[in-house]
């Protein structure tokens, strides 16, 4: 494949999972979220598979198929049977003011594209240009994280974080090796067991997965 | 040589006032098809206005200059900016007067006297729909020029013949901004023409209508001309989105084979996108209003998302 074709991809590609990170900020129903999520992570493996295919480096597809089964099949699973388990499938979140949070996304993006211009410059990587996205997509998962109150959304912020570090390994140093790779990837999946449990857990003390409830668990004086 | 060139300018003009009310004939037959009713025919809008043209214009009492001089400037502007587009060919004597931000600032003119009008009589209706009206144009304005702006940015310059030039000279197409510029563009179109997520064309329930509201109190020609502009309007955002974002087809030169190429290739997209309007207006339901500011509000972040990686990726 030309490189020149190849970065084009990348950077379109780019484009979309920076897209999605915003999709993600302002939508408002869980299974709508969780869609986006898996769209996400689609792209996300198309990329590695491709950057993988143009320099060469085969462990970048076992990364991408790693990607593919996790986040594209497997998380978005668990995270529909726990909204259905959880009954929270019709629950629409509220989210302050959704015009507000798409300019401050736009500003982390502006913010991330002024702090990656040096690093960009000095890489000659074909996946230089992606830097920049890659870290906005991180921060729109940690303004997502901070933005909202419902368990289920916030964890769903947390792993688009995650999608956005790997989406970063990818385009700044072609891919970490394998084995964290693997790591990762084991990681990711143990969390979300271990958020699933959490979750029923606090579903069963405060009957909502509204973490505002949290304060109440302050001890009486 | 230059005389040929209002020739075809002259052409494009009467393409416009004649195809525009068959192109709201078409998106209206195949929404009657899609939802199982009998249509009137493509070439109902034409009868319509015929009808319109040959009744007595009804004024109000307290109606001012504002109230009749309206009709004719929208309609006007209307037929400005349709020689400005680029519809079959790119050597344009008025358009080289004239670039996107023009064609822009024709779109609010017509906007603004409408609302004045919608207000001039002093019926409830009339207000509302201006308050709306003007609601909705100070969002999709800023989105629609920022859209705009993305694909200028790519062919350095904001005037439309050489933004056509520049993509017909072969750079690539495979371009993150302009995707998203194509999609923000959508979503304005549907706002400013007035369609279903946004406003619905064919009501007249009293509590959902935008822009019917601002121009319930004509009636006859003038009513005619404020149809026709819109129906014009209409055509004329398919038109521009189409040479911005999908030029192919429009002639380069000014000769005979090229313009009737030119003009059949026209024929086709209109055709293909009357049918994707469509597919989106069966799709989507009418919004609330105070959602709308969320729809544009996306217009906004699609454009600027559009603008930012033609900074950061490109």
């Amino acid at each position: 494949m030309d490189l020149n074709i190849a970065a084009q991809l990348n950077s379109f590609l780019a484009a979309f999972v920076l897209l999605t990170a915003f999709g993600m900020l302002v939508q408002r129903r869980m299974y709508g979220l969780v869609h986006l999520f898996t769209w996400q992570g689609l792209f996300l493996s198309i990329n590695t598979a491709i950057v993988g295919f143009v320099v060469g480096k085969h462990h970048l597809y076992i990364s991408s198929v790693l990607t593919l089964l996790i986040k594209v099949i497997l998380l978005p699973y668990i995270l529909h049977v726990l909204i259905r388990r959880l009954k929270v499938h019709r629950e629409v979140e509220i989210i302050v003011n959704i015009p507000m949070t798409m300019m401050m996304g736009i500003a982390l993006v502006i913010f991330s594209y002024y702090l990656m211009s040096p690093v960009s410059q000095l890489s000659t990587l074909v996946t230089r240009s992606t830097l920049a996205v890659a870290l906005a997509t991180v921060m729109i998962g940690l303004l997502m994280m901070i933005t909202r109150k419902h368990a289920v959304t916030q964890i769903i912020g947390f792993l688009a974080m995650e999608n956005g570090l790997f989406f970063a390994a990818t385009s700044a140093t072609y891919g970490m090796p394998l084995v964290v790779e693997l790591g990762v990837a084991l990681d990711v999946l143990i969390a979300a067991f271990i958020f699933g449990i959490f979750f029923f857990h606090i579903h069963t003390t405060f009957d909502s997965l509204d973490v505002d409830q949290m304060a109440r668990l302050k001890e009486e004086d | 040589m230059k005389l040929y060139r209002f020739i075809i300018e002259l052409l494009q003009i009467a393409i416009l006032l004649g195809v525009a009310p068959a192109f709201t004939g078409w998106v209206r037959m195949l929404k009657c098809w899609s939802q199982g009713r009998t249509s009137a025919g493509l070439f109902q809008p034409y009868r319509d206005l015929l009808k319109l043209f040959s009744k007595d214009i009804l004024l109000a009492d307290n109606a001012s200059w504002i109230f009749r001089f309206t009709p004719y400037l929208v309609f006007g502007t209307a037929v400005l900016a349709g020689a400005i587009i680029p519809m079959l060919s790119l050597e344009l004597p008025i358009a080289s007067t004239a670039d996107v931000i023009v064609l822009v600032a024709l779109f609010t003119i017509a906007r603004f006297f409408t609302a004045l009008a919608g207000m001039d009589i002093g019926t409830a209706f009339g207000g509302m729909g201006s308050s709306r009206e003007m609601t909705i144009a100070s969002l999709a304005e800023p989105a629609m020029l920022m859209a705009i702006f993305t694909v200028s940015l790519a062919s350095r310059s904001t005037s439309l013949s050489q933004m056509v030039h520049v993509i017909y000279s072969g750079q690539s197409i495979l371009r993150p901004s302009i995707a998203f510029a194509l999609f923000a563009f959508v979503l304005i179109a549907l706002a400013e023409t007035g369609r279903i997520p946004v406003d619905n064309p064919s009501t007249h329930l009293e509590l959902t209508m935008i822009h019917e509201a601002m121009i319930l109190e004509y009636s006859g020609r003038h009513l005619a001309l404020i149809e026709w502009a819109s129906m014009m309007k209409l055509f004329l955002f398919i038109m521009l989105g189409v040479a911005v974002f999908a030029p192919w087809g429009i002639a380069e030169t000014g000769d005979i084979v090229a313009i009737s190429a030119a003009f059949l290739f026209m024929i086709l997209k209109l055709l293909f996108v009357g049918t994707v309007l469509v597919m989106i207006e069966t799709g989507l339901a009418k919004m609330r209003i105070f959602r709308l500011t969320e729809f544009l509000g996306s217009a906004f972040l699609l454009a600027t998302l559009g603008m930012l990686p033609y900074f950061i990726l490109e």
